[in-house]
């Protein structure tokens, strides 16, 4: 297994907002493994805390112990799927099912439930899983795109022509999600993989981030402030609170330093062996 | 709830809830809300509405539609908004902003429809959620209404249910194209609009002759330079920029030489804040270094960086 430390930066903030009494999202990262997971939980009392940590904990734990044995930028022989995108799907359906027991075994997590967004990268290549509308950002010379297309009302609408970005923007609706982890026996996280380069910087969060700031100014915040990652994610949520902070507000950066190639062959598995990969 | 106000010569009438997906209004004894007028087409207009956001369209009526004094043809409502039929006023009131606990209002939700009811055709439903009723206290507290369930693989009821609704709706529902000269309408009634309920996305600045008399007074002190409407300003004093000014218009500017020492200026609702950003050096103003954290900058500080001197003042504005 290849140390992706080395070429991959991460940086997190989270924060309660300047409205709400609890934190309901939760973050987890691993630069090493390359995994970087957030998750913007639902439901009445603490439980909204309760779903979004579990599945942060299980989807942590989980891909990194099969990353430690499966190399996840190997392809199915059958399908050609890369295996990220399995260790992506099955830790989602994993981390639905514990939540959804748990929700179904004990009367004061009735109902709970979370968002999810999760990338893991390996060689050279981002793969994003998410459900919900927590959201997955790319920097790429300096234009900013939106990877995950939310699972939301108000998505829906503006895909079927019934509004536009900019009506949504002034939308009663915006705090309906259309699919969520944990909330049936079995959620469909959509899962993408994009191709990672050098100097690209990713954004992973929670609707607390671009329900207030603009994507103008998200935009401005990494491209000026990416020479320092964690100033760059505090200043994200300290302009979410700035604008009002209605929602918890969660993000998690992640910067290319440098390629990040697997090593297949013998040779580079040597090179690994004897610590000189990458350098 | 939302519901509309309708009123004559700023007599109110009558108070109609839009408890339906489509209400209409016009002339004609069938429609639900009646306004016997001559000026009032048979079919005038008609309001779809989906949870809490309602949509007004004119249905090519003969004197046409006004909201906030401006001829529409489709139009996304917006609480206070004032449509004109004739001399008929209806006001749009949105209870989810005026009632709503805040705190409990945005809390996220899942939004699912009954298992294994598809949309009937004939009557379209609209999918709700329980939080949606007015018992404003299990907002977010409650996130699924039992009945409202429906399988996640069978993918898209309430996709279907929206498109039906599209469907359904005897003129031609905002399409694609349809919905484009909308957009582009939208723009030229900021002004007369009620300002929108959704939360303020930009750095509020509350200008006001109290607050600058204020900070007139109290101009060294850091923490009110933004509220007073002033823009903050670079003035380089040294170098080969010597002189050359630089507003402080957006939210972040950065200073310094990329790779060798970078600061970034901060504009915030409560003034303007410089930290450091990349270097091995930090920032010096007024002859003290800072340390990592945000510093408030004061009228006429004197900052240092990268071997140039510059002042920071505020501009009236």
């Amino acid at each position: 297994m290849t140390d992706l430390g080395k070429a991959l930066e991460m940086a997190s903030a989270t924060h309660t907002g300047m409205v709400r009494a609890h934190n309901e999202d939760s973050i987890g990262m691993d630069p090493n493994i390359g995994l970087a997971v957030l998750a913007d939980g639902m439901g009445g009392y603490n439980a909204g805390e309760v779903a979004s940590g579990i599945a942060v904990a299980l989807i942590t734990k989980e891909t990194r112990d099969t990353v430690s044995r499966i190399p996840p930028y190997e392809k199915d022989r059958e399908d050609g799927e890369l295996t990220a995108a399995k260790i992506l799907r099955n830790v989602s359906a994993r981390a639905n099912g514990s939540i959804f027991q748990a929700a179904n075994s004990q009367p004061q997590y009735a109902g709970m439930g979370t968002t999810l967004v999760a990338a893991l990268l390996c060689d050279n290549q981002i793969t994003v899983a998410h459900v919900g509308d927590s959201r997955l950002y790319r920097l790429r010379d300096d234009k900013l795109a939106q990877l995950t297309r939310d699972h939301s009302l108000l998505q829906e609408q503006i895909d079927s022509g019934m509004i536009t970005k900019e009506m949504a923007r002034r939308s009663q609706n915006k705090n309906l999600v259309t699919r969520a982890v944990g909330i049936e026996p079995d959620v469909e996280a959509d899962i993408s993989t994009f191709d990672a380069r050098e100097g690209d910087t990713y954004l992973l969060c929670s609707d607390g981030l671009n329900d207030m700031v603009e994507d103008e100014d998200i935009h401005l915040t990494l491209s000026s402030l990416g020479a320092n990652l964690p100033l760059a994610a505090n200043q994200l949520v300290q302009m979410a609170n700035d604008n009002g902070g209605r929602d918890n507000i969660s993000v998690i950066l992640v910067r290319v330093k440098k390629p990040f190639p697997a090593a297949r062959g013998w040779l580079s598995r040597l090179k690994t062996w004897f610590g000189k990969n990458g350098d | 709830m939302a519901k509309l106000i309708l009123s004559l010569d700023g007599m109110v009438l009558r108070e109609f809830p839009l408890t339906k997906e489509r209400t209409t209004i016009g002339r004609k004894s069938h429609n639900d809300i009646v306004i016997d007028n001559l000026a009032v087409s048979g079919e005038h207009a008609m309001i779809m509405t989906i949870l809490n956001d309602s949509f007004l369209e004119d249905l090519g009526s003969t004197n046409g539609t006004l909201v906030n004094g401006q001829p529409i043809k489709k139009h996304f409502l917006q609480n206070n908004d004032v449509v004109e039929l004739g001399k008929y006023k209806l006001k749009y009131a949105s209870e989810a902003v005026a009632q709503a606990d805040p705190t409990d209002f945005e809390k996220t939700m899942v939004l699912r429809a009954p298992p294994g009811t598809a949309p009937k055709p004939e009557a379209p439903k609209v999918p709700s959620v329980e939080a949606s009723q007015p018992a404003a206290k299990n907002f977010g507290d409650t996130v699924v209404n039992p009945e409202m369930m429906h399988s996640q693989s069978t993918g898209g009821t309430l996709r279907d249910a929206a498109r039906q609704a599209t469907m359904t709706a005897p003129p031609p529902t905002p399409a694609p194209a349809a919905a484009a000269p909308q957009a582009a309408a939208a723009p030229a009634q900021p002004l007369a609009a009620p300002p929108p309920p959704a939360p303020a996305v930009t750095p509020a600045v509350a200008p006001g002759p109290a607050a600058a008399a204020a900070a007139a007074a109290t101009a060294t002190q850091p923490g009110v330079a933004a509220a007073t409407g002033a823009l903050g300003t670079i003035q380089i004093l040294s170098g080969p920029s010597a002189g050359k000014e630089l507003p402080l218009s957006k939210p972040l500017t950065t200073l310094g030489k990329p790779g060798v020492q970078v600061a970034v200026i901060a504009k915030r609702p409560q003034g303007y804040f410089i930290t450091h950003v990349e270097g091995a050096s930090f920032p010096v103003v007024n002859g003290r270094q800072l340390d990592a954290q945000a510093h408030a900058l004061g009228d006429h500080d004197v900052i240092e960086l990268a071997g140039v001197k510059m002042e920071f003042y505020l501009k009236p504005a």
